[in-house]
C-alpha cells in the first residue's frame, strides 16, 4: 500500500505566536485556535514546500529539528494523524 | 416601551426599555449620577411581559433586545432590576465586537490596572468592589474591555452584583448606593452596590494592564500564590471571553499579546483579608 500524501494549508492561512514552548496557532479558514506542542508547528513548516508522506517530512525535516525516535516517519504518521483530526491536515 | 432609561456605561451606551415602572425606576435610583449617551445607543434592552396578560397577572419579565437567548427563563416582577441588569450583559455577551469581552473585574491604581478572573464564586466581584472602595478605582466586577488595537483596558463600571455571603461585607456603605435585596433569584440573594463617585466620574479613563489574577476562594484553603505560565494564561481567559471566538484573528492577536506582555498569579484564598494582603504583595511587585 502506498504511503499517505499529507497536505496543509499555505502559511499565509496561519497565525502563529510561541508561548513558553508551545505555539499558539489561529488556522484563518476555520476561525480556530490551536496549542501545539513540538514537532507538530514543525510538520506544518515542512509541508509549507507541498504535499508528503511522513517519511518525506521527516526528510525535510532533516537536521532543523531532533526527533528522539527510533522511527522518525512513525513518530511523525502519529502527529498527522492528531493533525489531521484537528483540520489542521489532510491526505490528498 | 412605557418606561425607559438611557444609560452610557464607559464607552458602551444602553437604552433599556420597560413596561413597567418599577424595574427602570430601580435602576434610575441604582445609577444616579451616571451620564446619559449622547445619540443612538450601542444596545437595546426591553423588558417585556413573556405573554401579554402576563403584565398584570403574576407579572414575569422576559429580558429581550437586540440579541436574545430563545431559552432565557423569565423572571418575576420582583426582580426585573435584575432582568435589566441581565439583558445589559446578555447585549456585551452576544453583541460586542470593539473590545476583546473578558469575564472579569478589573481596578486600577497610578494609571495601572489589574485584572482578575476566575470562575464563578471565585470572589472576583466582591474583591474588585471591595478594593474599589480602599484606594483603587474601580473599573468593573463582570466584564472588561481590552483594546483590540491598543491593550488598553477600558472601564465598564456597570452596579456591582453582591450575592449571598458577600452581601455582609458592605453592611456600612452610604444606602443610597446600594439597590433592594433581592431574594430567590437564580443565584440566590442580591444586591446591586453603585460603584463610588470617582468610579463613575472617570468612567472614559482607560488603564495600561499589568497584572493578571486568578483568585480562587475556599474556606479551606491555605494563602498561597502560584506563577500561571502565559499559555495557560491564554487558554484560561479564551474561557472567560464572551467573544474571543466572534472577534477571530483580531482576538487571537490582541489575546497573546495580553498575555505575552503581562505576569499571570493564582492566589488561593478563605476571607477578603488575605485576599487583599496577597494582592498588595504582588502589586508591590508588578
Amino acid at each position: 500500500m502506498a504511503a499517505s500524501l499529507y497536505a496543509a494549508d499555505p502559511p499565509e492561512t496561519l497565525r502563529t505566536v510561541e508561548l513558553e514552548g508551545l505555539t499558539l496557532l489561529y488556522h484563518r479558514p476555520s476561525g480556530l485556535t490551536h496549542f501545539l506542542a513540538p514537532p507538530a508547528p514543525q510538520i506544518l513548516e515542512a509541508l509549507a514546500a507541498g504535499p508528503a508522506t511522513a517519511a518525506e517530512i521527516a526528510a525535510r525535516m532533516g537536521e532543523a529539528f531532533e526527533i528522539e525516535s527510533e522511527d522518525p516517519a512513525a513518530a511523525i504518521a502519529a502527529r498527522l494523524s492528531e493533525l489531521e483530526a484537528a483540520g489542521l491536515v489532510w491526505r490528498t | 416601551m412605557r418606561h425607559i432609561l438611557r444609560l452610557q456605561v464607559g464607552p458602551v451606551s444602553f437604552r433599556i426599555g420597560s413596561q413597567w415602572r418599577g424595574p427602570v425606576e430601580q435602576l434610575r435610583r441604582l445609577y444616579a449620577g451616571y451620564p446619559e449617551p449622547e445619540g443612538l445607543c450601542d444596545f437595546t434592552v426591553r423588558l417585556e411581559a413573556e405573554r401579554f396578560w402576563r403584565r398584570w397577572l403574576r407579572p414575569s419579565v422576559a429580558i429581550r433586545g437586540d440579541y436574545v437567548l430563545p431559552d432565557a427563563a423569565p423572571l418575576p416582577l420582583a426582580q426585573g432590576l435584575l432582568a435589566a441588569e441581565m439583558g445589559m450583559n446578555l447585549q456585551m455577551a452576544l453583541g460586542q465586537k470593539r473590545f476583546l469581552l473578558l469575564h472579569a473585574a478589573s481596578v486600577e491604581k497610578g494609571g495601572r490596572a489589574l485584572l482578575m478572573t476566575g470562575h464563578s464564586g471565585a470572589g472576583k466581584s466582591t474583591l474588585g468592589a471591595l478594593l474599589g472602595e480602599r484606594g483603587w478605582r474601580f473599573m468593573g466586577d463582570e466584564f472588561a474591555l481590552l483594546d483590540l488595537d491598543d491593550g488598553r483596558l477600558h472601564p465598564f463600571p456597570r452596579a456591582v452584583s453582591l450575592k449571598n455571603e458577600s452581601l455582609g461585607l458592605f453592611d456600612g456603605m452610604d444606602p443610597a448606593r446600594l439597590g433592594p435585596v433581592l431574594t430567590g433569584t437564580p443565584k440566590g440573594t442580591i444586591r446591586h452596590l453603585r460603584p463610588n463617585p470617582e468610579a463613575v466620574a472617570r468612567m472614559t479613563e482607560p488603564a495600561r494592564p499589568v497584572l493578571i489574577l486568578f483568585p480562587r476562594f475556599g474556606r479551606d484553603l491555605e494563602p498561597a500564590i502560584r506563577e500561571v505560565g502565559a499559555a495557560e494564561a491564554f487558554m484560561r481567559l479564551t474561557q472567560a471571553s464572551t467573544n474571543y471566538v466572534a472577534l477571530g484573528e483580531r482576538g487571537f492577536d490582541a489575546l497573546t499579546r495580553f498575555v505575552g506582555a503581562l505576569p499571570s498569579r493564582a492566589i488561593d484564598y478563605a476571607d477578603t483579608g488575605q485576599a487583599e494582603a496577597l494582592v498588595d504583595e504582588l502589586w508591590r511587585a508588578a
